[in-house]
């Protein structure tokens, strides 16, 4: 009986990769343990092992192939003594199981249980790469509106604006220096920091042991001499652990002083749920950070809000909470290809100009909220999206403008709802908007319950675009 | 301060008799006149101020928490005796000490006690926040043991700087059972950042003696396990603290790394001005006092030894007491911080 051989996910978050190289050719025999390819993504490379025994009968993937799905059948093993070409023809029509959907369902439909399809045909030719787009700022293009008119884009990643956004920096001000586990010869766990220990070297690439109570609290006492850290914390999970120095010691310092001690750091990493990774590793700490004065916290959605606030947190002379998404690191985005592109930290953004209902969010929150717009747009309701961009300060001006405007407010976050985001931001519009709501405020959040491992139990605590839609129409009375 | 550092040979003692008491024990580092005079200047100043801080406490000037040196002035001085003007010093929360030693202005230090605008943090860090860049003085923390990884990270920094400058990050026999204490250990050996541990080790972490929770006691012993070199040092006696200290941070400075020194040391109060000490008996402080008082011991060296005049001694003494009455006559009368203070300080400008 043949075997196909799937194209296998290297990590929770894991869409597609390229794969890379074969190192078995057709008839080749295989035994278990066998390394059959080398598959690359953005992240890691890693080897395809052979599970069971037999012969390599059908190469189905070329090797070079970029974006091929976790799961697409790849490659077909005969079992020993089996016809080849009969299980080369036979195995490749077996049904390539799909991928379960795994958290952050962004689909449209309610509960909508419909994994993509991407069962390949042999005839599927290899998808091309992606081509390093190059667009122009439109007018009207609300994510485009804090660059001129006509500033050339280049597509990019999340995380390679991060990278870009640390190299600039570091190349700009000796100061700068990043420490954090696996930052250096690792390349980042999560590649974020790629190719830095080769430009800057190992005095300013720091790897530290698994010890972040510890070298949060180095950061902190360099930036207090005056060095300007990036801390970067595996996970803000991990970040737990540091938390007294993140609080205690950077946030209060300049206020114990009287001024006289600030603090320039920045912490940064991943934060809330990536997929599949349980209570301990999802969290999203948001509103915690949130709460406490002496702390600028961003938590940018787009790769251009990503580097233009990071490089505008590196200088900022303060502690800066930067929270990323593990989810949003492989999304694309354009971004302006500007000398020193820089971004207000405190200011949020209307990304989705609309009339009849406001929907706030952040970070991988605006994913449902931009969906749900076009679901309602279809609908007739027309939403302004805000982005928020910073946490705190908050930027409130821009929120009760749009909320003066809509009469509505419906927030989005992937947080826990008690003291949460949106908590706040309802809080905010009582005061300051009072007159002008139609409609109580309307939070979507994660559920207030830890994370759960479970596929379905983990989409059901998250929030989703129905979710959001169906606040939407609650707060328009539809 | 300076003073001190100057090795000048001081006048022969005054009677051959004295010298016969005063004869260095084997190995026994000595000091000259001027440095016992430095010692004994800068220790009393540290004494005097605790004890005028804790009147000012019972007066109700002072509020929360207030915790005195008193007892441990040899450990603080005789580490700044050895250190250069540059190298940074942080503490934990028994901190006045160690303010007064880097320079800092008692006006300013006792103003912070009483909350004033002219404290070092206008008020608004008291007893356990204090700082100062001028003097290199990065705190001052209220939480046990948070000051060692900020002070391995002075370290840090001079060594990203080269600019050979030493980090002397103290803390008590309590924060060195804290579990970033050897994080920091770790990391400071790993790179061999120029840090100094000084663990002043006073028998008690509040009301917990040591014996009661360290399974190790031996503090020098601490960083066996990371190669960091220790030893025990007699914290009573300015000497002899002086005298590790200066192999240490010359350790640290050449680039070996980090090096820790476990000051023998008692307090004479309580842990903070609440506590009664229960938990030891009156008889274990007056034999501390009467044997070994760190500053008692300059004292007679100076009249024994050095032949000074205790008229001398008592004008130190008399000018000693007058900067700590003008230090508490500008914290009494200094005004609170204005309100609008509530909401400085919290953030810096961004430069534009």
């Amino acid at each position: 009986m043949a075997t196909d051989i799937l194209m296998p996910a290297l990590s929770p978050t894991m869409e597609e990769g390229k794969l890379a190289k074969w190192l078995k050719k057709v008839g080749d025999p295989v035994k278990s343990g066998d390394v059959l390819a080398e598959i690359e993504t953005d992240k890691a490379t890693m080897e395809v092992e052979a599970v069971d025994e037999g012969v390599l009968a059908k190469i189905l993937i070329d090797e070079g192939t970029e974006g091929v799905a976790v799961n697409t059948p790849i490659a077909i093993i005969a079992d020993e003594g089996e016809d080849v070409e009969a299980a080369a023809a036979a195995g490749g029509k077996a049904k390539a199981e799909a991928p379960k959907a795994n958290g952050h369902d962004t689909s449209v439909e309610p509960g909508g249980d419909k994994p993509a399809t991407i069962a390949k045909t042999e005839d599927d030719a290899p998808r091309a790469p992606a081509a390093p787009a190059t667009i122009t700022a439109k007018a009207n293009d609300p994510v485009m509106e804090e660059f001129p008119t006509g500033t050339e884009m280049v597509t990019m990643t999340v995380r390679e604006a991060l990278r870009d956004a640390m190299a600039e920096e570091m190349r700009r001000d000796g100061d700068v220096f990043i420490m954090g586990e696996e930052v250096a010869e690792y390349q980042g766990a999560y590649k974020v920091t790629q190719g830095l220990l080769q430009e800057f070297g190992a005095k300013r690439v720091v790897d530290t042991p698994i010890t972040e109570h510890g070298f949060a609290g180095i950061g902190v006492g360099a930036a207090l001499a005056g060095l300007k850290p990036i801390v970067e914390f595996m996970t803000f999970n991990f970040a737990m652990q540091a938390i007294d120095h993140i609080i205690n010691s950077a946030a209060k310092t300049l206020y114990m002083s009287g001024g006289q001690l600030g603090c320039p750091i920045v912490f940064r990493g991943p934060n809330g749920a990536a997929a599949r990774v349980a209570a301990q590793h999802s969290h999203d700490y948001a509103a915690w950070y949130s709460n406490v004065p002496g702390l600028k916290v961003i938590a940018p959605y787009t790769a251009a809000d990503a580097k233009g606030l990071l490089k505008a947190a590196i200088r900022d002379p303060n502690p800066v909470i930067f929270l990323e998404n593990e989810i949003l690191y492989g999304q694309t985005f354009p971004v302006p290809k500007l000398d020193d592109f820089q971004l207000p930290i405190g200011k949020a953004r209307i990304h989705r100009p609309g009339t009849d209902v406001t929907i706030v969010s952040f970070s991988i929150g605006m994913t449902y909220a931009l969906k749900a717009a076009q679901a309602l747009a279809e609908q007739g309701i027309e939403a302004e999206v805000i982005d928020l961009r910073t946490i705190r300060p908050m930027d409130s001006a821009t929120i009760v403008e749009s909320v003066k405007k809509t009469g509505r407010c419906v927030t989005v976050e992937e947080g826990f709802p008690q003291s949460g985001i949106g908590a706040e931001i309802s809080a905010r519009l009582m005061v300051d908007a009072f007159d002008f709501l139609d409609a109580p405020v309307l939070r979507v959040t994660g559920k207030d319950v830890p994370m759960p491992y479970a596929a379905n139990l983990e989409k059901l605590a998250l929030p989703n675009v129905a979710e959001v839609i169906e606040a939407a129409k609650a707060v328009c009375y539809k | 301060m300076d003073a001190g550092k100057v090795a000048e040979s001081g006048p022969a003692a005054a009677s051959p008799e004295a010298a016969e008491a005063h004869k260095p024990a084997p190995n026994m580092p000595q000091f000259t006149r001027d440095e016992d005079l430095h010692a004994y200047h800068e220790m009393l100043l540290i004494r005097r101020f605790e004890e005028k801080a804790g009147q000012l406490y019972g007066m109700g000037l002072i509020g929360g928490f207030c915790h005195l040196y008193i007892g441990q002035e040899a450990v603080v001085i005789g580490m700044q005796m050895a250190s250069e003007d540059g190298d940074q010093v942080i503490t934990g929360y028994r901190d006045h000490g160690h303010m007064l030693a880097t320079g800092m202005e008692p006006k300013g230090v006792m103003a912070e006690l009483t909350g004033r605008r002219g404290g070092y943090s206008r008020g608004k860090g008291g007893s356990m926040h204090m700082f100062s860049r001028e003097k290199q003085f990065f705190g001052g923390h209220g939480i046990v043991g948070a000051q060692v990884s900020l002070g391995t990270g002075l370290g840090f920094a001079d060594q990203y700087r080269g600019n050979g400058k030493v980090s002397l990050t103290y803390m008590g026999d309590g924060a060195a059972n804290q579990g970033q204490v050897y994080e920091s250990f770790n990391m400071a050996a790993l790179w061999k950042l120029p840090v100094v541990y000084v663990i002043e080790n006073n028998r008690y972490a509040m009301g917990t003696s040591v014996a009661r929770a360290s399974a190790q006691t031996d503090f020098s012993k601490r960083g066996l396990s990371f190669g960091i070199p220790g030893e025990q040092v007699d914290g009573m006696d300015v000497r002899t603290v002086r005298e590790a200290a200066a192999r240490a941070i010359e350790h640290a400075r050449s680039g070996q790394g980090p090096y820790i020194l476990e000051m023998q040391t008692y307090r004479y109060r309580g842990h903070s001005m609440s506590d009664p000490a229960k938990y030891r008996t009156k008889d274990e402080v007056s034999k501390m006092r009467d044997e070994h008082d760190p500053i008692e011991m300059v004292r007679k060296r100076l009249l024994e030894l050095h032949g000074v005049p205790e008229a001398d001694i008592k004008a130190t003494d008399a000018k000693v007491r007058e900067t700590v009455n003008a230090a508490a006559e500008f914290a009494t009368n200094d005004p609170e911080p204005d309100p609008s203070e509530l909401w400085t300080d919290i953030l810096l400008e961004v430069d534009a």
